[in-house]
């Protein structure tokens, strides 16, 4: 259970996020750019969420976590260059390919544990990488312009600012609920005592390779998505958000916002990209400034950003 | 006489050079207390592993219940009722006493692939653990983190969640291990209060509860089962005295 206090503070995000177009422009404000900014925001928000939900409550630390991010914009993108712009079957393959990919790569790295995990997760997705980069056909390390966005409805069209946004929150609320729901079925129970101790579970009678190896699924699937919206929104094809880097900033999420916390990485993303934003304004170094806050962080708030508030009951078990 | 619960026969494990394992003949019939004793390092754990499956042996044969189950998964042999416990406490520390127990019962209730319901909130799951619970007298202690437990409470939990699992025979590591006196004495009447209803390989290093509780002993030494016995055969072993329990005294 959420306490009253992180409840309210993330219904009341929600509700900013959802007012937020029409204040940005509004008369007054008239900064429209900040739309664009926060959608880009809810999409690293929902990648950095579906992390957690391996890594925080699975000790599952993947670090090719991005690659599931780029290989939703080459969904879209490969579809849309060849003109097959159904904004459904794209979202199809999307998540169908998505969920093959997490398979394979879930059955070879969950064999291994700890630093191993880490390192292989690594490999795969620096090989897809090296696979974008050598294709050729779509722009290789350049990248392809999308041309059009996926199309759903005749009367949801995309290319409105305001309707790509709001398909980005609504995306963003429904993946966090669905997520909390799945953290404290069944199934994640499941998932989480085996992050406790593996070996545990397989005494009480869990074989939990396949519970764990369906997480891994959802998690990549669930990132995929964030994909597939941040393909439509850059209208951008580019092997460089499959780069470990990626992969990389997304761990910096979830610890910033609170490993295992599901909503804490919501505003880990926030926080890791209005400080880029920030700091990128003083100096093209603003990684060397950034480091030390983040040691600060994880030195004196174990559970990040979500975890500085009291109320200490969604803690996943470790 | 009836068939044997378990039958290890000729079992066999080394790490590198070491020997922890040396073929070992062992037997527990239905209902029985067979406790194993031994030095520190005598390969009691070891052989423990090797019949909950978390150990591979090297040769040899597990028979339990009529089947032989060396090919078999730790959660397989779980589900066919064999039930362990850790010499190391191995609670959810992070869970409720109520979720941890509630969690075994989940293990034996079906695939988990339920996704939506929440399963602290399960009926089905809560009711059966909280029955468990007050029967082990951890009943008002169901909401406390399995971490804020005592010591005692910990391995009195560990043992919940074994019987949890509904299983025929339980394998319990040193459930005394850590204990002061006052802690071994609950659970020595706990473990008492058990006999009967399951079988056991009790492995223990406090003499007293051996020898109050269990039906036979069987003494190890670097893998080797060198006696069994009753506990008062054992006691008046030559051999054994100058081995293990000459040590002690
Ligand atoms: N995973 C392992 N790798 C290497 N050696 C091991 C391993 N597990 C146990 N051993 C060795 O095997 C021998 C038996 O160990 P085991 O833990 O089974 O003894 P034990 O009888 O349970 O001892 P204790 O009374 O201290 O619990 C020891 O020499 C130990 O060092
Ligand atoms: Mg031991």
């Amino acid at each position: 259970m959420l306490s009253k206090l992180k409840l309210s503070i993330l219904i009341g995000s929600f509700l900013i996020l959802a007012a937020l177009p029409m204040v940005a422009e509004s008369e007054m404000i008239d900064e429209p750019f900040y739309i664009d900014l926060m959608a880009r925001v809810m999409i690293f928000s929902i990648a950095a969420m579906s992390l957690d939900f391996i890594l925080g409550y699975g000790a599952m630390i993947s670090f090719g976590h991005a690659l599931y991010l780029g290989l939703g914009t080459y969904a879209v993108g490969i579809m849309a260059h060849y003109e097959l712009t159904n904004g459904w079957m794209q979202l199809l393959v999307c998540i169908s390919g998505t969920a093959f990919i997490a398979f394979i790569l879930g059955l070879i790295s969950l064999r291994t544990s700890g630093i191993y995990f880490i390192m292989i997760t690594f490999a795969l997705a620096q090989m897809f990488y090296f696979l974008g980069i050598s294709l050729e056909a779509f722009g290789g390390d350049d990248g392809l312009p999308i041309d059009t966005r996926s199309e759903f409805f005749s009367f949801f069209d995309l290319n409105e600012t305001w309707n790509m946004y709001y398909l980005i929150l609504g995306t963003l609320v429904v993946a966090a609920l669905v997520l909390w729901k799945i953290i404290n079925s069944r199934f994640g129970m499941v998932v989480r005592g085996s992050h406790s101790n593996d070996a545990r579970m397989q005494a009480i009678g869990f074989p939990t390779f396949k519970y764990r190896l369906a997480a891994f699924v959802i998690a990549g699937v669930v990132c995929g998505l964030a994909g597939f919206l941040l393909g439509n929104l850059t209208e951008f094809l580019t092997p460089e958000y499959m780069h470990w880097f990626r992969s990389g900033e997304l761990m910096i999420m979830v610890m910033v916002g609170g490993m295992g916390t599901l909503f804490g990485p919501l505003f880990g993303a926030f926080a890791y990209l209005m400080m880029e934003d920030f700091l990128a304004n003083f100096t093209e170094y603003w990684q060397f400034y950034f480091g030390p806050i983040l040691i600060l962080l994880v030195l004196f708030a174990k559970q990040g950003l979500w975890g500085m508030l009291p109320g200490k009951e969604d803690i996943s078990d470790e | 006489m009836s068939e044997p619960l378990l039958k290890v026969e000729q079992l066999c494990k080394s790490f590198g050079g070491v020997v922890a394992t040396d073929n070992l003949d062992f037997d527990v019939m239905p209902g029985e207390i067979h406790a194993v004793i031994g030095p520190n390092g005598a390969g009691k754990t070891t052989f423990v592993a090797q019949i909950a499956g978390m150990l591979k042996s090297d040769s040899g044969s597990i028979t339990f219940d009529g089947n032989d189950i060396a090919g078999k998964t730790a959660p397989e042999r779980s589900h066919m009722g064999l039930a362990r416990s850790f010499q190391i406490t191995s609670v959810f520390k992070n869970f409720t006493a109520l979720e941890n127990v509630a969690l075994s019962i989940q293990a034996h209730a079906g695939h988990s692939f339920k996704f939506w319901k929440r399963a602290s909130g399960d009926k089905t799951l809560i009711e059966p653990a909280q029955k468990i619970l007050d029967d082990v007298g951890l009943g008002d202690k169901a909401l406390n983190l399995a971490g804020n437990l005592a010591h005692g409470q910990q391995r009195q939990l560990e043992i919940a969640m074994a019987l949890a699992t509904s299983p025929k025979m339980l394998l319990l590591d040193e459930p005394t291990a850590g204990m002061g006196t006052e802690e071994s004495e609950i659970m020595r009447k706990f473990l008492n209060d058990l006999k009967g209803d399951y079988s056991m390989l009790l492995i223990e290093h406090d003499m007293d509860t051996v020898f109050s509780l269990a039906d036979r002993v069987t003494v190890l030494v670097y893998g080797r089962g060198i006696a069994t016995g009753t506990p008062k055969e054992i006691r008046n072993n030559a051999e054994v005295r100058s081995a293990y329990l000459g040590e002690d005294e």
